[in-house]
């Protein structure tokens, strides 16, 4: 009798343990497989993709963002989340695109294949774009954290989305800001005809003009020119009260001085690609008095961004670079669709992506229909004493 | 009328740069119908060495006034773009000067991405700040403004063109430039070293982009290393505007090109009603430079040439 009871143990035991190691095993044919634990209980490993540039000119911003991701998932691995009834482990699959268009499509292909559940990245716009098709085409979730190109969105794609704000939402907020802040109602526009610097003017001159304010020209240049001294001083014969220049920090740099020279005495407005050193090292003293913005919130006056600066710290043990905050948020925002759908499978879980609410480091995390954020912030900055100095955020938070 | 006389003063500025570019290109022209398509890349090296020893002797030399300073890195950027200039004849031209006309242009090309590639892994791709040479107060010239160094820009590339027209025209090496330009045989045969004279003029052209590539540089208060590329390829169409090989031709094509451009982009707006707009810049010189030379091939002031055999 004892022995028999022992017999029916251990056949069962047998059938249990088959069981799980065929389930396992066509679990790892999915996004997730299981492994045990030291003390015995079942894991599911669940990978998430980052790509970034970890190599060449721009390569301590890439391993920020990884690092940024890291930070989550090591976080939500601590706090031993439980999906689809079973204990679940989140590993990093990262990825260099070299800043590369074309390196990207190629990393992103590898990622796929690496039966990711959602990837984080990329980094830059060039990269991000090309990427997208073919993480649309895996049908796999793709969360930009700094990617602000109009055109990521535009593509009609359920699988793209991004934690800041794009250049459209910039333009909008800097127009509103030129006329009713600065009260300028006579506005000359520059741009440097390329995707950025044409969109972003696009977008201010519309905003400038619905706030009330008037657009007296548009002027063009194009990104191999150093000399505006032609149509700065057509626009000073129009006497604008503030002059915009979709323009990066390289053009309006020399720009701001021939400004100045020409004794063009109207405000000076630009959009992030002049928030920089750079920009102000260009300009020299011209640089005074000058305007630019920035998607997102400097740290210091994001929600979370005092204690996420010390984790990252404790952590890394060295500063933030610029878009950890992003990276970590959009990581999370992954992590809490999974979870609140209970599923690692793309097709559960990307409705509720897009639906989602997410109290982030860098703000609330909800997407519009496109896959941008809604009320992605805005900062406002001011050259004063050869600084940039902080003004305003416009947007996010709430 | 204020922002006419403006433009006239912008263009002018930008003219002069054009022209002491153009005179490296019309020069080499003249005496071997090369192209020098490096020469744009000389003066871009010219403005790099200025600010690497500008920055070196600020460091080290405190109290030295600024003027010593910036003379001495003019120097430094002339001696180095002339070596420079020699050694690229020396190994890019000069074995090839029999070779058919196609093989020392791809030279040429070659020669310019070489220096620009060069010069970014020396001096790195970001953007390099040029220090202020001038007060940068712009003084007021009947509703005009200029600054002080736009008119030194002006003064200097007005000297430095009479100074070649003088040196070409009134002393014996310009005599034997002159010479070898007109048939390189003869000259030869006639005790002229042609060789000597076709490095002299590599070499006078350099230097005198080296000085354009040092006022660019403070003008813009911005170095790096693609930019003596666009330079390059503007001063090379005033050159050709004013018709290649003759100097007068480069002086009054570059300063011409300046004009155009910069009223170009002034008015086409107005002048179009609102159809065309500055992005027209470009093309409005374009335009000129084909018509030019639709109705006289050899530019402004060229002279015919017989074809060579």
């Amino acid at each position: 009798m004892k022995l028999k009871s022992l017999q029916v143990f251990f056949r069962n035991a047998f059938v249990a343990v088959l069981g799980i190691s065929l389930l396992s095993l066509l679990a790892a044919c999915g996004e997730s497989e299981e492994t045990t634990s030291e003390d015995g209980e079942v894991l599911r490993v669940v990978r998430i993709g980052h790509v970034g540039p970890l190599t060449g000119p721009i390569a301590h911003l890439g391993k920020d963002n990884e690092n940024g991701v890291k930070l989550a998932l090591e976080e939500a691995n601590a706090a031993g989340l439980v999906i689809g009834g079973k204990k679940t482990r989140f590993e990093m699959v990262s990825e260099d695109d070299e800043g590369n268009p074309q390196k990207g499509t190629v990393v992103a292909q590898k990622i796929v294949d690496a039966d990711v559940a959602g990837v984080i990245g990329h980094l830059n716009s060039g990269t991000t774009i090309p990427a997208s098709k073919i993480y649309f085409d895996a049908g796999i979730a793709q969360i930009s954290p700094s990617a602000t190109n109009v055109d990521y969105t535009k593509q009609g794609y359920k699988t793209a989305f991004r934690v800041m704000a794009n250049d459209a939402q910039q333009g909008a907020v800097l127009g509103d800001f030129a006329v009713k802040k600065l009260n300028a109602k006579r506005i000359a526009v520059i741009d440097d005809r390329s995707a950025y610097g044409k969109g972003l003017a696009d977008q201010f001159e519309i905003a400038a003009k619905a706030a009330g304010g008037e657009v007296i020209t548009r002027e063009f240049t194009d990104m191999t020119k150093t000399d505006f001294t032609a149509i700065l001083t057509r626009i000073k014969g129009m006497s604008p009260e503030l002059v915009f220049c979709g323009c990066l920090d390289s053009q309006t740099g020399p720009m701001m001085k021939q400004f100045r020279n020409l004794g063009l005495m109207a405000i000076f407005l630009s959009g992030d690609g002049s928030q920089t050193k750079q920009f102000l090292t260009l300009a020299g003293d011209s640089a005074e008095g000058a305007y630019a913005s920035s998607p997102g919130v400097p740290l210091d006056k994001m929600p979370g961004g005092p204690a996420f600066t010390e984790k990252y710290k404790d952590t890394f043990k060295q500063e933030i670079q610029l878009y950890a905050p992003y990276a970590y948020d959009a990581a999370n925002t992954l992590i809490a669709a999974i979870q609140q759908a209970d599923s690692t499978d793309p097709e559960v879980y990307l409705p509720i992506l897009a639906n989602i609410q997410h109290e982030g480091v860098s703000g609330n995390v909800r997407f519009d229909e496109k896959g941008d954020i809604k009320g992605g912030s805005i900062s406002l900055y001011k050259v004063a004493d050869g600084e940039w100095e902080y003004i305003e955020t416009v947007g996010g938070g709430s | 009328m204020d922002i006419l006389l403006q433009q006239i003063l912008n263009g002018l500025v930008l003219g002069s740069v054009y022209a002491l570019v153009a005179l490296g290109y019309t020069m080499v022209y003249g005496i071997l119908g090369l192209i020098n398509f490096a020469h744009g890349e000389v003066v871009m090296i010219g403005a790099m060495i200025a600010l690497a020893v500008m920055t070196l002797l600020t460091g080290t030399m405190v109290g030295v006034p600024p003027v010593v300073i910036v003379s001495l890195a003019i120097a430094a950027a002339i001696a180095v773009c002339m070596a420079l200039a020699y050694a690229i004849e020396r190994v890019a031209y000069r074995p090839l000067r029999n070779a058919p006309r196609l093989a020392p242009l791809i030279t040429a090309i070659g020669m310019s991405i070489l220096l620009q590639n060069v010069a970014m892994v020396i001096w790195g791709r970001q953007y390099k700040t040029f220090p202020q040479l001038f007060s940068t107060q712009p003084h007021t010239i009947a509703g005009a403004t200029i600054t002080d160094l736009q008119i030194v820009i002006i003064v200097v590339s007005a000297a430095l063109m009479v100074g070649l027209l003088a040196l070409v025209n009134f002393t014996r090496l310009g005599r034997a430039m002159r010479a070898t330009s007109e048939n390189k045989t003869i000259a030869g045969l006639m005790g002229v070293n042609v060789d000597k004279i076709i490095s002299a003029t590599f070499v006078i052209g350099a230097a005198l982009g080296a000085v354009a590539g040092v006022l660019v540089a403070a003008n813009y208060s911005i170095a790096h290393y693609s930019m003596g590329f666009m330079l390059g390829l503007k001063a090379f169409t005033a050159a050709v505007l004013g018709g290649i090989g003759n100097l007068g031709g480069a002086v009054l094509g570059g300063l011409l090109l300046g004009l155009i451009e910069s009223i170009g982009a002034g008015y086409i707006g107005d002048v179009t009603g609102g159809f065309l707009g500055s992005h027209y810049q470009d093309v409005f010189a374009f335009l000129v430079l084909i018509l030019v030379l639709v109705f006289r091939p050899t530019g402004i002031m060229g002279e015919r040439v017989a074809e060579r055999a």
